[in-house]
């Protein structure tokens, strides 16, 4: 389906939206994690965002997209170095995981066509290789079998897909930023695959009349003539795709005070945060929300906004404490801050 | 139209009704959910939907357990060997195309088929990603859900119901009832030209969302499914816009069955008839975007909004009788993860559950043999092999013995672990609060597992279920803190409880552990009546089921001095036994993991 519902037509979902965009600013965030409700427009979010990125620059004919000015390249690329590669524009990638999905598509496997046919032991790449400097969603991540959940949770960490299997021995770039939803109602998430998603959203179904009469209205509109309503649409979502754009160039210059990181810092410990990942994520994530807000430094008021997608995830459970991870961050950052 | 209005049964009426908007709208309206036993009337229905379609539609029944090839498609591996070339096989959903898939056995369906089905459905295609084959296949359809379930554990996933507009229950229709369809495939085919040009106006739309939010239909799909299905409605009454009548027909056809609340304003019968003149309609507002009716779920104020009232109206006429007894269970309904497999079949095996990959293996007793990693592992020796081969024999692929790949499957054997409190006067006075603390204690030990937990209490004169299977420890926290004590000790109906609830847990290929925390001094026998020997004797009998069943049991004697009474339950119950005196919270622990079987 080429016709994706138009990003800016989500009715509210608001903190969604905006980890979703943090994303797309600074990839190094970390991935989103959007769990929630059935029918709350998770999956249409995320494939809505790919049609706002930016495209990029690539090395022409690399199987990776690699980046012709970076240096987590692929052999081949590698290989050529000294001389100046033809590259292309090409827009991001946004790969989905399809439940089903079998290992030897996800981190490539032996072409087994040419293997068959000509006796040629010939790489083929996965989904993890087309994933290269995009994106990767997964919808219903809690359903992924548990050995996929754990190659994800290597490579994502790494950011590089090491195959071993059938006599070959590949190793390829596979940075990319993850995005999962899911129902919590259908499972839990392994704390290690939750970790790797830097923002994790909750999202509900709106219970504002008002707000669900636009939802099923537009979602009826779309319906019925999707280029009429992506027509109508373009001119919000280009403001987005601006703003993104803006927000990414601006990254560099946005100003991080000495005090805003002992901020940061005081809230992870209060929160017991394991390990400094949530000091990281957090940083980066009010600096690229600064960022698309057009503000030259980082506030208060951007923490406020982005610790609780930044930390709820990385709380440790007390499973006896009904308290949501959310109320705890609320609670810390009042304590932190002042009412 | 009164094509409808001769047959006796509203429900056969309904069922005629909603085959009538599905055959119109299959992709619009999402499909239908079939509540029924296998029988003349769900045959008579069935066949009627098939008449309504045109004559071409595919319709593909699936059955439950379909493995992911046959359901997304796959490599056809007989074409692939013969042709030297990867050849793709069709699957189910994308042969579906343009028709209808009949899911039988709906009850059954594991939570990951359902949401294979529902991605399929959502994306309008299907992606495969599967044995070296990348392809998207365009495919649209309907979806019939075949429910056969008998209790309310067993339905078919919340996450395919979500996207099937209508509910229906054949129960109380009987067989002479069940009359063939008098609509033509004439009319349905002119309706369906029609469908796309038809407006559902703001005004119906607003109304259908009060009502959906009156009733707590959460999910917003349910409300797009019923503005789809008034516009298949309007499209069958030959109307070019929607009218209150269709939105009246839509909410009781969609919203009813899903409601989850009464709604606020209680002066309306549930027995009205919905089918009564309508009253004006409200002519639809201009400038809807900012002229707001009330925003607030709590204060819908319904007599100010005729058209909303209506439609209410209509959904709450088809609200479920047994809604109360289901809001009770809602909670513990929703979200249970079900695993495939036939119900009482042995738990451990090599070659059922969800396949995990596949391992270096030979492919004897029951092992599956999975041919295509098999194939790939031979592939890159062919050369080698090829000059080694005997001379006559040629083009063969060599396989050899050091190949084969075997598919390895993993069942999750899930454990519930129940617990049943007795909370009778001679426990209350005794040790109640003591329970209580070893039971917390254990629900931590459950969330390390990932366990689910139960609670049964028993005083006065029953046993009752707190709380259904969850995993929501701090549920089972909150009800275990509030639970009162004192009366009488109804050992025998515990014991009958817990039994019937470890039998249903049994049926879902899942692991129960029973905990009995009691001293094992029943005095009120099964039927209600007090009496010492009876109850006792009435409560051993209960207890020997559970052994019979050879179900994994503990017994926490709770009794102040050690009698033998204790003991000699936990005989009758082939239990392991405990006394509390000696139950530190550690050794409790322990006793609790000595007794799950190990489950990986």
């Amino acid at each position: 389906m080429a016709i994706e519902f138009p990003f800016s037509a989500i009715v509210g979902q608001d903190e969604m939206k905006l980890a979703l965009m943090i994303a797309a600013v600074d990839p190094t965030v970390g991935g989103v994690l959007v769990f929630g409700d059935r029918g709350t427009g998770k999956s249409t979010a995320v494939r809505a965002l790919a049609d706002l990125l930016p495209p990029m620059k690539a090395v022409v004919g690399c199987r990776y997209n690699c980046d012709p000015s970076s240096g987590a390249q692929c052999e081949d690329c590698r290989a050529r170095k000294g001389k100046a590669p033809k590259t292309h524009i090409v827009p991001v990638p946004v790969v989905d995981m399809p439940l089903g999905a079998t290992e030897d598509r996800v981190v490539g496997a032996l072409d087994l066509e040419r293997a068959l046919a000509q006796g040629i032991k010939a790489f083929e790449p996965g989904l993890l290789a087309r994933a290269n400097r995009g994106f990767l969603y997964i919808d219903e991540v809690n359903l992924l079998e548990d050995h996929l959940v754990d190659l994800l949770i290597d490579v994502a960490a790494s950011g590089e897909n090491v195959v071993e299997r059938e006599g070959l021995s590949v190793r390829h770039p596979a940075r990319f930023v993850l995005v999962g939803s899911g129902n919590p109602e259908e499972g839990e998430l392994r704390p290690q695959l939750l970790d790797r998603f830097g923002l994790s959203v909750e999202v509900k179904t709106p219970t504002d009349l008002k707000l669900r009469i636009e939802v099923v209205k537009r979602r009826d509109r779309f319906e019925r003539d999707r280029a009429g309503f992506i027509e109508t649409w373009k001119p919000q979502d280009e403001k987005i795709r601006a703003q993104i754009i803006a927000g990414r160039k601006r990254l560099t210059d946005v100003a991080v005070s000495e005090g805003f990181l002992e901020k940061v810092a005081e809230l992870c410990m209060k929160l017991g945060t394991d390990g400094l990942r949530g000091e990281l994520t957090l940083l980066r994530a009010a600096r690229a929300l600064a960022s698309l807000d057009g503000a030259k430094a980082v506030t208060d008021q951007h923490l406020k906004r982005i610790a609780p997608p930044a930390l709820r995830h990385r709380l440790r459970r007390n499973p006896l404490d009904d308290s949501g991870s959310t109320v705890r961050v609320d609670r810390a950052i009042a304590e932190l801050f002042g009412p | 139209m009164d094509m409808l209005s001769n047959v006796a049964a509203p429900q056969w009426a309904d069922a005629s009704l909603a085959a009538v908007l599905f055959a119109i709208d299959p992709v619009g309206t999402g499909g239908i959910s079939v509540h029924a036993h296998a029988g003349s009337v769900r045959d008579q229905w069935l066949a009627n939907v098939r008449a309504l379609l045109p004559q071409a539609t595919p319709i593909r029944r699936m059955p439950v357990n379909i493995a992911d090839e046959r359901l997304l498609g796959g490599l056809d591996l007989g074409a692939t060997l013969s042709a030297g070339k990867i050849v793709a096989m069709r699957g189910l959903l994308a042969d579906a195309d343009g028709g209808v898939v009949v899911v039988a056995m709906a009850e059954r369906l594991s939570g990951a088929t359902a949401a294979r089905i529902a991605a399929v459905i959502d994306r309008g295609e299907v992606a495969v990603e599967r044995d070296g084959i990348a392809l998207r296949q365009p495919t649209r359809f309907g979806v019939i859900v075949l429910d056969e379930g008998l209790s309310d554990d067993e339905t078919p996933p919340a996450a395919l119901l979500d996207r099937l507009a209508f509910q229906l229950n054949f129960a109380g229709v009987r067989y002479d009832e069940a009359t063939t369809s008098e609509m033509a495939v004439a009319e349905i085919a002119t309706a369906r030209a029609r469908l796309q040009n038809i407006v559902v106006g703001d005004d119906i739309i607003e109304a259908l969302c009060a009502a959906a939010v009156a009733l707590g239909v959460a999910s917003i799909r349910g409300t797009v499914l019923a503005v789809n299905v008034a516009r298949a409605h309007a499209a069958l009454e030959g109307r070019d816009a929607a009218l209150p009548e269709d939105a009246t027909v839509a909410a009781r056809l969609v919203l009813g069955p899903r409601a989850t609340q009464l709604p606020q304003d209680d002066n309306q019968s549930p027995e009205e008839q919905p089918d009564q003149p309508e009253p004006p309609p409200e002519p639809p507002e201009d400038n809807a975007d900012d002229k707001e009716p009330e925003a607030d779920t709590e204060e819908i104020d319904v007599p100010d909004q005729p058209l909303e009232d209506v439609v209410l109206e209509a959904a709450t006429a088809a609200i479920p009788a047994d809604l109360l007894a289901q809001l009770r269970l809602g909670q513990a309904r929703r979200g249970q993860a079900k695993t495939s497999g036939k119900a009482g079949a042995a738990r451990a095996s090599k070659n059922r559950g969800r396949p995990i990959g596949a391992a270096k293996g030979e492919p004897r007793a029951g092992v599956r043999l999975n041919v295509i990693e098999t194939l790939r592992a031979a592939a890159p020796w062919q050369r080698i092999r090829a000059q080694t081969r005997p001379p006559g024999r040629t083009n063969a692929i060599e396989v050899r013995r050091d190949d084969f790949r075997i598919t390895r499957f993993k069942n999750r054997t899930e454990t519930t672990t129940i617990f049943v409190v007795d909370a009778s006067g001679s426990s209350a006075l005794n040790r109640l609060a003591e329970a209580k603390g070893a039971v917390e204690l254990l629900l931590a030990d459950c969330y390390v597992r990932r366990d689910r937990v139960a609670l049964v209490s028993f005083r006065g004169k029953a046993a009752e279920i707190l709380l259904a299977p969850t995993r929501s420890l701090a549920r089972a926290k909150r009800q275990l803190a509030s639970l009162p004590g004192g009366g009488g000790t109804p050992l025998a109906a515990a014991i009958d409880a817990a039994f019937l609830l470890a039998q249903s847990i049994t049926r879902k290929d899942e692991t129960p552990v029973i905990v009995f925390l009691t001293d094992g001094r029943a005095n009120v026998a099964r039927d209600g009546t007090s009496g010492r020997a009876k109850a006792q004797e009435d409560a051993f009998n209960s207890a020997r089921q559970i052994r019979a069943a050879a179900m994994t049991t503990l017994l926490v004697d709770t009794s102040p001095q050690s009698s033998p009474i204790g003991p000699q339950l936990a005989v009758e119950l082939g239990a392991r036994y405990l006394s509390l005196p000696y139950a530190d919270a550690r050794l409790l622990s322990k006793a609790i993991q000595a007794a799950v079987p190990v489950a990986s």
